[in-house]
């Protein structure tokens, strides 16, 4: 006999009888099932490390076409670059400086929402204030958000920041990839187009693959044969080419191919089940257990008579 | 009219309508000076000494113009097609170098033209500054912003920098 664990024994022994928390579990697998690859024509970012010289401009254009609060320092200010940062409620992109070992010159990297095809915050929210647009955008409704901070934590990216500064609403804050105000027309990124030096390529994800990998055949050894987000976590809009190995300039280059979700939904899928079973299930166990020893106590109740 | 004023007014004429054709490969064809100023937003035009960077380049047109001016280049991608290619009509940056690099139209334009070789030619902004920096980071000329043109006013906004800079003090870096 095959051996049971603990997965299959909640599969066969509950699947029986909840054909309709079974149904509901399929259909949640449907949306996000692990292999849907994004939409077919999604909007992307192709960022070149090669060209990047860490100017700030694209993080002065974030802040500008976000309405972000006035920063503490002014994006001229390049001393910021010695330290590492992450992204923060009032900062949706930072650059960050990367000595690395197989250059003289340090390369800089621009971090901000990736815009996974299988977001990890979208399906780790469970108030659904996430969605991925069919143009790409990683975008969330401020107004549903309860502020469990569940998408901070489920990010391989760590990408989302909170509103800690707000005492009433705190909610996650993180970029749109300029959703409402440019990509939804059809418009690139503000930080795209700040940079000055091209370092991002805006464009269909599909085009920016042949693009990037293109350039990386164009200019041999130039880049590293690989492009960061092609594959990542299953894949993500925002690509990268670098020219030092990716752990070098902060990239997680452990994070697999697999979408988060497929880490967690064969779980998933079992707890709406277990919530609706299991409570009727145990209670029955319970009763009839009960009922055995009730009726053991009577009898030997009778007894003692 | 001083000759530099003439020529200024000279290479804005030739910047908007192209260069014209010059009649041979040898560099002093082109204009003295080059007002850059199809871009100024947050900083001012560029008066581009375009005789000092000719001389810099050895009279080597290809370092800036690839295969449009008559030189050839020594670029082994662009050999390929343009080992023999003469002189173009287009010489200006802006003539080839998208000002909307990214704009739907463009996309679209480019989306339409399955067959077109340069898919992802840079902007303009891009070329200026991939070019003129790449090449001064190699001789050791300024690359920083201001080293080739003042920001201003609506610059300094941007960046919160000038009289738009934070307060001393207010160190804030937010929090994750």
């Amino acid at each position: 006999m095959a051996k049971i664990n603990r997965r299959k024994f909640l599969k066969t022994t509950l699947a029986g009888g909840v054909a309709a928390t079974a149904v509901a579990g399929k259909q949640k697998n449907a949306l996000a099932g692990g292999s849907f690859g994004g939409y077919p024509d999604s909007m992307g970012v192709l960022v070149d490390l090669t060209r990047c010289v860490g100017c700030r401009t694209c993080e002065a254009a974030c802040n500008k076409e976000q309405g972000l609060p006035a920063p503490s320092r002014s994006f001229d200010d390049l001393s910021v670059l010695d330290k590492t940062r992450r992204t923060t409620e009032s900062a949706y992109t930072v650059v960050n400086k990367y000595e690395v070992s197989t250059q003289d010159h340090p390369l800089f990297r621009k971090i901000q929402c990736n815009h996974c095809n299988e977001p990890a915050c979208l399906t780790s929210c469970f108030v659904n204030a996430y969605k991925k647009t069919p143009e790409g955008a990683v975008i969330y409704d401020p107004t549903v958000c309860v502020g469990c901070r569940t998408c901070m934590v489920a990010c391989p990216f760590y990408v989302p920041a909170y509103s800690y500064s707000s005492v009433t609403n705190p909610v996650v804050k993180k970029c749109i990839m300029c959703y409402d105000t440019r990509l939804k027309f059809g418009r690139p990124p503000a930080c795209v187009e700040s940079c000055p030096r091209e370092v991002m390529t805006f464009g269909k994800r599909k085009d920016l693959l042949t693009i990037g990998h293109d350039r990386i055949r164009n200019n041999p050894g130039q880049y590293v044969d690989h492009i960061y987000g092609e594959t990542e976590v299953g894949g993500t809009a925002w690509l990268y080419l670098s020219s030092a190995p990716f752990e070098e300039v902060g990239f997680d280059v452990a994070l697999g191919t697999q979408p988060i979700i497929n880490y967690v939904k064969e779980f998933l899928t079992v707890v709406p089940m277990v919530l609706t079973i299991w409570p009727a299930l145990f209670a029955g166990f319970h009763l009839l257990a009960t009922k055995k020893s009730k009726a053991n106590e009577t009898a030997s109740a009778q007894d003692t008579k | 009219m001083n000759k530099k004023t003439k020529y200024g007014v000279g290479v804005l004429a030739a910047v908007l309508l192209a260069w014209a054709p010059a009649t041979s490969g040898t560099a002093m064809e082109g204009p003295e000076t080059v007002q850059i100023d199809a871009l100024a937003q947050y900083y001012d035009a560029v008066t581009f000494d375009h005789t000092m960077h000719v001389e810099a380049a050895e009279d080597n047109c290809a370092v800036c113009h690839h295969h449009t001016t008559g030189t050839p280049t020594d670029d082994p991608n662009c050999v390929r097609c343009h080992n023999t290619s003469q002189e173009g009509d287009l010489v200006a940056c802006q003539d080839c170098h998208a000002k909307n690099r990214f704009e739907a139209d463009y996309l679209q334009q480019i989306e339409n033209n399955p067959r077109l070789y340069h898919r992802s030619k840079v902007g303009l902004k891009g070329a200026y500054h991939l070019r003129c920096m790449g090449c001064h980071q190699e001789v050791g000329a300024p690359t920083g912003c201001e080293d080739c043109h003042s920001r201003n006013d609506a610059g300094d906004k941007l960046f919160h920098a000038g009289t738009y800079a934070p307060a001393p003090g207010s160190e804030s870096e937010g929090h994750h």
